[in-house]
């Protein structure tokens, strides 16, 4: 394994090579036995402060970072900020200036903004985990979809991952893109041609193939993700109904035939069933859907631990056993984690 | 008063001079060339040019200087001293103020302005539409007898070809060139840099090329329809460039400018989310920075501008998406001109004079600008082609700080700008450049 793990901040998978997200994944596979246990909580983090800055609403990942913190003994503070109304007052820059002046080890940062963790990373001393920006990227989502791909197929390399529906607008197709690139998956993207640039095929060196029908890009994949359709892009005049996307661009179990066996369905959620997912498939045996979920907090703890946790001290990582660590910490870690 | 510029070398396409001359002027205007041999006229003062070019004053067709209106981002004062400082010694600005200069008192009211600041000539364009808002022509006879020399509504570019072809007809009467800031918004949508490769690995909406295309054969078309005058602003895409091309080999009233920022940066620069690689049109891939310079090269570009567009510190701190568009450009364009195309032998520095001098005032009607010849005024940029130097632009004279080119280095400088006859700016260097000259001999 890695023992050169160096991450200020988690701005994206892009510039994360194939090595430290291995070192993420594995970190995370430590972790998943804490929310198994009846006491949830290590101190891990105790006497460390993660700020959840959420510029856009979201249920699902605020709380797994919430509830990721909270395992590891931090103290999360949640921010919800309506975009519209930081447009009338204070710029983000000095929100962030503000909440450096207290002092965080974390800031967790959502933003309808592309580059806005990136703008964040700039004047902070805190470390910065993107939880999504704008279409750009977000990065633990990516971490968990592998962490759950890894899970029932063991490894990635090799695979064939077919990514369905909305990819211009999606920053969970580009992160995923990339991690997949990097530890050896192939890609393929399907979904209507307003929502599907050609030039995405280039978007990594290896290449990403950019089907026309969803059928070519489903054929042999052994995973299918599903990107969520928004509902306002019908509006925007990206597809002409959602019950046209749902006849020609959502995944019915007939599709599944032409995956390879043992196939599995990803959704990053929320899902709009019925529509880019029939709940036969959402609810069906293929479904990993809320496996992500639950995946989804060890991948936040693993992130909060390497960047706010005694694993990012010196730059070298520390895995929560403390196998690399120094005499003292090893033994802390022992109790904390055997 | 007499002064001589003496012993420089004087590039003037105008007349089609290229050689080591003396130049005399008095009371503001150019007397005529003399053998360097020759000796000081009497009563001149001598201004030493050894070792370096004297060319008709550069004029910028393309700048935003904030007042009325935004006197925090630009004032008239200041964009004045930052044209002469980057050499420019006539610049002519954009009517998106607050108001608009859609009506002959927001046109007074920039010259009065500009004739306080005492810097460079500024001559104000005048809307096309009422308040740029595309539905009623703005009284453009007016704004003209109050000193006009074009009308754009730059930056909201006239939405209908309908109504451009009015303002095309309308502005036929009265010998206005119409300046088109080529952009379908449509097409555009509320991007914010170029669709193509980055814009997909950045997540931020991209503009097509073609947006910008459109309008360009739009403005083409008309132009052929209507027989007015018609000038691309800050063209970027090879489509636009081709456009352009065609029109000129019909023998069209087309001309067009391309800014500095557009040859020298591609949309990888706004790989960091730099709001300063923030700017419409945005920055474009290596291809079409091809064909920018094969235009600036093959004559279908007339015009070097910098569209400098001031903006505070404060709003381009903010997000990319909310960050406005443009950056600074008046004190950089001569350096970049120099080292990214004259240099790299893209262009002559004959072509860079006809480039930022002799055409520009050719489109605008500026009879007494953009030459050398006896009688006109006496502006003058006066160049230093081996000169290296660094941009700071801590040190800029713009109230405004948003460029991408701080800190780049450049081999070539304007190294003094004369107006009027009047020294405006001289380079704080200039003593130190004219020895090591007076230590050589210029090459050109």
């Amino acid at each position: 394994m890695s023992t050169n793990f160096k991450l200020k901040h988690l701005l994206g998978i892009r510039e994360l090579s194939a090595d430290q997200i291995t070192h993420l994944l594995d970190t995370a596979e430590t972790f998943l036995d804490i929310s198994k246990r009846e006491i949830k909580k290590v101190p891990a983090l105790r006497g460390r402060t993660v700020i959840n800055l959420f510029f856009e609403a979201s249920t699902r990942t605020r709380t797994s970072f919430e509830i990721a913190a909270k395992r590891l003994s931090a103290d999360a503070v949640n921010i919800s900020v309506s975009t519209s109304s930081v447009s009338k007052g204070e710029t983000l820059l000095d929100t962030a200036r503000n909440l450096e002046a207290m002092a965080p080890d974390c800031i967790v940062i959502r933003h309808s903004a592309a580059g806005a963790p990136g703008h964040l990373a700039r004047v902070c001393n805190a470390a910065i985990v993107n939880a999504g920006d704008g279409a750009h990227e977000h990065p633990t989502q990516a971490l968990l979809d592998a962490l759950t791909i890894r899970e029932h197929k063991g490894h990635l390399d090799g695979l064939k991952v077919a990514l369905i529906g909305d990819i211009l607008h999606s920053r969970v197709a580009r992160s995923n893109v990339y991690l997949l690139s990097k530890l050896g998956a192939t890609v393929s993207v399907a979904g209507p041609g307003t929502l599907v640039p050609p030039e995405f095929a280039g978007l990594i060196e290896q290449g990403v193939r950019v089907e026309r029908k969803l059928e070519d890009a489903i054929v042999d994949a052994d995973v299918v993700m599903i990107l969520r359709v928004q509902r306002e892009r019908q509006t925007e005049a990206f597809f002409p109904s959602m019950r046209e996307y749902a006849v020609h661009y959502g995944l019915h179990l007939s599709h599944l035939s032409l995956a390879a066996p043992n196939a599995i369905v990803m959704h990053p959620g929320p899902m709009n069933r019925g529509i880019e997912v029939s709940s036969e498939i959402a609810d069906g045996g293929r479904s990993l859907i809320l496996d992500q979920v639950t995946n989804g907090v060890a991948v936040r703890m693993a992130v909060l631990y390497l960047l706010a946790g005694a694993g990012k001290q010196n730059g070298t990582k520390r895995t929560p056993a403390g196998k690399n660590g120094a005499q003292e910490k090893k033994e802390r870690s022992g109790k904390l984690f055997a | 008063m007499r002064l001589l510029i003496a012993n420089g070398y004087v590039i003037d396409p105008a007349q089609g001079t290229n050689t080591g001359k003396n130049l005399l002027i008095e009371d503001g205007r150019l007397v005529g060339l003399s053998s360097h041999s020759d000796g000081v006229p009497e009563g001149a003062e001598v201004f030493d040019a050894t070792g370096l070019v004297v060319a008709p004053g550069f004029i910028d067709m393309h700048v935003h200087l904030r007042e009325p209106g935004h006197e925090y981002k630009e004032t008239i004062a200041s964009g004045a001293a930052a044209a002469v400082a980057g050499g420019f010694t006539t610049v002519c600005a954009m009517p998106n103020t607050d108001p608009i200069n859609d009506n002959a008192a927001v046109t007074r009211f920039v010259i009065e302005q500009a004739a306080r600041a005492g810097l460079a000539s500024v001559f104000p364009i005048g809307a096309i539409t009422k308040n740029s808002d595309g539905t009623e022509l703005a009284e453009m006879g007016e704004m003209k007898d109050a000193g006009i020399v074009a009308v754009s509504d730059d930056g909201r570019p006239v939405p209908t070809a309908g109504m451009m072809r009015r303002a095309m007809e309308y502005a036929r009467g009265f010998d206005l060139p119409v300046i088109d800031h080529c952009e379908d918004k449509s097409l555009a949508r509320g991007g914010m840099m170029h669709e193509g490769h980055w814009s997909l690995v950045l997540g931020l909406r991209g503009v097509p090329a073609a947006a910008e295309e459109v309008d360009a054969e739009r403005n083409c078309l008309l132009a052929e329809l209507t027989g007015a005058r018609v000038h691309l602003a800050h063209v970027s895409t090879r489509g636009a460039i081709e456009a352009v091309r065609r029109a000129k080999e019909k023998g069209l009233p087309v001309t067009c400018e391309v800014a500095p920022h557009h040859w020298t940066l591609t949309d990888e620069a706004v790989s960091d989310y730099d709001t300063n690689t923030k700017m419409s049109p945005p920055l474009r891939s290596q291809d079409h920075i091809d064909a920018l310079l094969e235009g600036l090269r093959d004559g279908t570009v007339d015009a070097i501008a910098t569209d400098h567009a001031p903006h505070h510190a404060d709003e381009k701190e903010l997000e990319y998406d909310q960050a406005p568009f443009g950056i600074v450009g008046l004190e950089t364009a001569v350096g970049l001109a120099m080292e990214r195309l004259v240099n790299q032998g893209v262009i002559s520095l004959e072509r860079l004079v006809e480039l930022c001098s002799t055409n520009p005032a050719r489109i605008l009607n500026l009879e007494e600008r953009g030459t050398l010849r006896a009688g006109a005024r006496a502006d003058l940029t006066i160049l230093d082609p081996e000169l290296a130097w660094t941009f700071e632009v801590s040190r800029s004279k713009s109230k405004s700080r948003n460029t991408p080119f701080d800190g780049f280095t450049f081999r070539g400088a304007a190294v003094a700008t004369l107006v009027g006859g009047r020294i405006v700016y001289l380079h704080p260097d200039y003593t130190r450049v004219i020895e090591s000259h007076r230590a050589g001999t210029f090459v050109s």
